[in-house]
């Protein structure tokens, strides 16, 4: 078996939040941004990310390069631990592991040419490079991901949103990196673009042997790109599954839930659809329910529900809940 | 007869970089009761159509043309004319609630404000008639939550409230635009199913404005798409999505991905969305259709029936495009 | 894959002689601030009265400290501005001549506006870039001291260090420049604030560039808009100070001189007749002031258009 490129686990990130006006000496409230996710990613695999806002899908991707504070470990596939690594020992890695923003146009610095934007990872990681093989890698990488390479002395503005993240994507793959993570690359963009963007980063993916983490809150569009697909609710991994079997397989009622809202395009399947409905709002992650976070939402909720919290199924198609099954099982099985 | 006829609806705006042409002559009828879908990308004008319609165009646009509500031209009219129609026939909710929603004012005082206004109703009454507008918009316990203050409700809640304020005064017509752009998935079904729970009960028509051809589907019989602003196609749903007559409804429909089909590679349609300073002579999509020829950039068909209730505006016919 | 990247390297070494040349921000705000016609007549205003400032005593037939004996005394007399005698403007009581005068004073509050206004950018950018870009503890710290300084009476302070040091034209400048970064390094810190969570700055510590080189290449270019129009707008504010404690008497020492002084001096006579001794100077002053608003207007306008 090979060895994964990355392996998480026990991924921790909390926030601590001083309220406006506090004494400095008064306790912080916690916040649990993402409260122990575990994963391996495979060389060239896509791990797509859903959840909805408040889900800690972002904040996962930026702990993974040390952007937010974070407790656990990302074994790197050389056992470096990513989340232990001092700064100057992180720099090495920083190469192979590239991010892609959600919003194409405030990711570029608006006072810096495209040629400068991209060029940029190169001169922080390959200083030796001369101005000619910068330029000459660049023009190369623009027209790698449909650029005119003539356009390298344009500013962000000149460009439409579609093309900004052209540019992003350039941005991150100059480098050569091993890990792509992309976060919501696609949810600033026209549908019309959108299917660009994403067909650009199949083709680059399996060109160029990629792994990637694709964080989207729209399930379409994940279910599309990714091998597996994490759900992620309340900073928690609530079922984690090959693509394919966890979109026509779902054991998490979460899951189901969720995957019951997306529209449909085609007016017969909208309407034959039923929604299952969520009761109440998100809860606030300060103060997360007991047990299972998903309880207080959840059709299938029982009082063990609220006493343990319920541990990430083993295999290749993890669960957390008490009660997994297919939709209606349960109740058919209560009947 | 119609209940809002739009005629050669133009809407230009004057901005630094020249003369921006964001609707440009859109014809459109609808009937009472009707739900119409109008769907765009960003640029096609969907947003400032219905501004057009409710008088609300920024200070440096200008529209042309007709609108007409109950046969009587409200296009321009005056603030005596138009002030009573946003109010009475005419409501329209947006993608952000928070834009239209006093923050310094509880939800009670803001809802009753618009019954006393314009129904004339006393105080009290009109604090009973916004819960029982809340009660119908889902709301739980909605007599302890009239008294709160807009931020004090989540974003799904915030736009409960906003329909259900747009619905006080019984309007003929509800326009949403991009009611569900800024909602999570699983509230944007709630949503979405509430809105069509409270059309069929109040019987109002709707006109939903989104780039979201997913809930296009479910909530709407028929369906206009914009495109550069321009209709392209406008049909009833089912024909529409079973199939487009249009390139640029094919290329949308073959562009989303689908959660409930196994996907290959997705059909982009090539290219950027078009430049607004520049209003084109001819189709606003020949630059990236595939089935494009010279004449497109020269003219562009008008809107023609060619099924009965189907329109296309299209130089290609139907057998060249299949 | 050999031949795809002859081909690529081909196409690249086709396209390079084609390269489109950027339109930057910068040249985009150019534009917009060429053709605001306030902002335009400011700036050609201010670089007539900074030209007349400079080399105008070319022009004079009296330095600003000789005393025309034949007009001393008799200035409501014979003082008027004439072209005969050499005074241009005039004379002021004493029988000075009040053109020389009046450059003077201009270059000494120009200068008083420029200097301070430069402080105000270097200390005020540097202080509020640091302690936005930290965070923290050091920023709660670094704006507690700027709080403190700003709730000290700001006037009352120059008076004192004027009064106790000597009136010297050094002891003015430190003084105004004491006070004049302390808003810059509130605006400058709450601008970087936002920038430090743009996600290019972002991205470019996610790919590892040091914090030195983001200050440097992200986070002050995208300053320098906010900064030049603020620095533009303070730089009247700083004259107005200036002419203030000179009118107050504590600013400048004869023989030197500024706006304020003079104005100072001429509102004192203007009972004996001598309107030009107050209205020359007035103008010089209201000129500087209206075109340093205007071209700061401009800026803004230009370097921001959102925000018309």
């Amino acid at each position: 078996m090979t060895q994964p490129l990355l392996s998480v686990t026990d991924l921790r990130v909390t926030f601590a939040l001083h309220r406006a006006g506090d004494m400095p000496w008064t306790k912080p409230r916690l916040l649990h941004a993402v409260s122990g996710v575990n994963f391996d990613l495979m060389p060239g695999e896509t791990l797509g990310i859903v959840g909805e806002s408040g889900s800690g899908k972002s904040t996962l991707a930026r702990a993974l390069v040390q952007m937010v504070p974070a407790t656990g470990r990302a074994i790197w596939q050389d056992g470096a631990d990513l989340i232990a690594l001092t700064r100057a020992q992180m720099l090495k890695y920083r190469a192979d592991i590239q991010m892609v923003f959600q919003d194409p146009l405030a990711s570029l610095n608006p006072r810096m040419t495209v040629g400068q934007i991209i060029a940029e990872p190169l001169r922080t990681h390959h200083k030796g490079l001369s101005d000619t093989e910068v330029k000459a890698r660049v023009k190369e990488m623009m027209d790698r991901v449909g650029l005119l390479p003539n356009q390298i002395n344009r500013y962000p503005h000149e460009f439409s949103g579609g093309q900004a993240q052209r540019i992003g994507i350039a941005r991150a793959l100059i480098v050569k990196p091993k890990l792509l993570i992309c976060d919501e690359p696609v949810s600033a963009l026209d549908v019309s673009i959108q299917a660009q963007v994403i067909n650009l980063l199949a083709e680059l993916q399996r060109d160029l042997g990629l792994a990637m983490i694709f964080i989207a809150h729209d399930l379409s569009v994940v279910k599309h790109i990714s091998d597996r697909v994490m759900v992620l609710y309340l900073g928690r991994t609530m079922e984690i599954a090959e693509g394919r079997e966890l979109y026509s397989n779902p054991q998490h009622p979460y899951t189901q839930a969720l995957l019951s809202a997306v529209p449909i395009p085609d007016p017969a399947a909208e309407r034959a659809k039923v929604v299952i409905p969520l009761e109440g709002d998100l809860p606030s992650p300060m103060n997360p329910p007991s047990g299972c976070v998903f309880r207080t939402r959840c059709p299938r909720v029982e009082a063990r529900c609220a006493e343990v919290k319920p541990d990430l199924t083993a295999g290749a198609h993890g669960v957390a809940c008490h009660f997994p099954g297919p939709l209606g099982a349960r109740q058919a099985e209560t009947a | 007869m119609a209940l809002l006829d739009i005629k050669g609806l133009t809407v230009r705006f004057d901005t630094p970089d020249g003369v921006v042409t964001a609707v440009n002559n859109v014809t459109l009828s609808l009937s009472r009761g009707e739900t119409l879908g109008i769907v765009g990308e960003s640029g096609s004008g969907k947003s400032q159509l219905a501004f057009a319609v409710m008088g609300l165009l920024a200070k440096n646009g200008r529209a042309t043309g007709s609108v007409t509500l109950d046969g009587k031209e409200i296009l321009n009219a005056p603030p005596s004319v138009i002030n009573p129609i946003r109010a009475q026939k005419i409501a329209m909710i947006f993608q952000d609630p928070m834009t239209s929603l006093n923050p310094y004012m509880r939800i009670s005082d803001q809802m009753a404000e618009v019954l006393v206004h314009h129904r004339g109703m006393a105080n009290a009454q009109a604090v009973a008639e916004a819960v029982r507008m809340l009660d119908a918009v889902k709301i739980p316990d909605a007599a302890g939550r009239v008294r709160l203050y807009p931020h004090e409700f989540s974003g799904g809640m915030r736009q409960r409230v906003m329909i259900a304020m747009s619905l006080l005064c019984r309007p003929e017509i509800l326009i949403a635009d991009e009611p569900t752009t800024a909602l999570d998935v699983t509230v944007q079904a709630q949503i979405m199913t509430l809105l069509s729970d409270l059309q069929r009960d109040f019987g109002m028509a709707t006109i939903l404005i989104t780039h979201d051809l997913g809930v296009v589907a479910g909530f709407c019989e028929n369906v206009l798409v914009l495109y550069g602003g321009q209709v392209m196609e406008k049909s009833p749903t089912d024909p529409l999505f079973a199939a487009p007559s249009h390139p640029y409804t094919r290329g949308l429909l073959s562009a989303i991905p689908r959660v409930d089909q196994e996907g290959e590679e997705l059909d982009a349609i090539p290219g950027s969305p078009p430049n607004m300073t520049m209003e084109p002579k001819g189709c606003p999509f020949a630059p990236r259709c595939t089935y494009a020829g010279e004449d497109c950039e020269e003219h562009l068909s008008p809107l023609t029936e060619f099924a009965p209730g189907r329109f296309r505006a299209c130089n290609r016919s139907l057998e060249e495009l299949s | 894959m050999v031949i795809d990247a002859t081909r690529m390297k081909d196409l690249g070494d086709r396209l390079a002689e084609g390269e489109v040349k950027g339109r930057s921000l910068w040249a985009d705000a150019r534009r917009r601030f060429f053709r605001n016609k306030a902002a335009v007549g400011g700036l050609v205003t201010l670089a007539l009265v900074t030209l007349l400032a400079l080399f105008g005593d070319s022009l004079a037939q009296w330095s600003n400290e000789e005393i025309d004996f034949t007009i001393m005394g008799q200035a409501a007399q014979l003082g008027q501005p004439s072209l005969e005698n050499g005074h241009y403007f005039g004379t002021d009581d004493l029988g000075r001549d009040l053109y020389s005068r009046t450059l003077q004073g201009t270059r000494i509050s120009l200068m008083v506006g420029i200097v301070g206004s430069f402080i105000a950018v270097v200390v005020g950018t540097l202080y509020g870039a640091i302690s936005g870009y930290v965070g923290g503890r050091t920023d709660q710290i670094m704006m507690r001291i700027v709080d403190i300084l700003l709730a000290v009476p700001f006037m009352f302070v120059v008076i004192l260090l004027l009064v106790m040091f000597g009136r010297s034209l050094f002891m003015l400048f430190f003084g105004i420049g004491l006070m004049s970064w302390l808003n810059m390094a509130r605006i400058v810190r709450g601008q970087t604030l936002s920038l430090k969570h743009k996600e290019y700055v972002e991205a470019a510590q996610a790919t590892g560039v040091p914090t030195f080189t983001i200050i440097l290449r992200h986070i002050v270019p995208n300053l320098v808009g906010i900064v030049a129009v603020y620095a533009t707008l303070l730089v009247p504010e700083m004259i107005l100070t200036e002419s203030f404690i000179s009118f107050l008497g504590l600013g400048v020492q004869e023989p030197l001189t500024s706006l304020g002084a003079l104005i100072s001096e001429g509102a004192k006579t203007i009972y004996y007749g001598t309107t030009w001794q107050l209205l020359w100077p007035l103008a010089f002053f209201v000129a500087t002031l209206f075109s340093f608003f205007f071209v700061g207007d401009g800026l803004r306008d230009a370097l921001d258009p959102k925000d018309r």
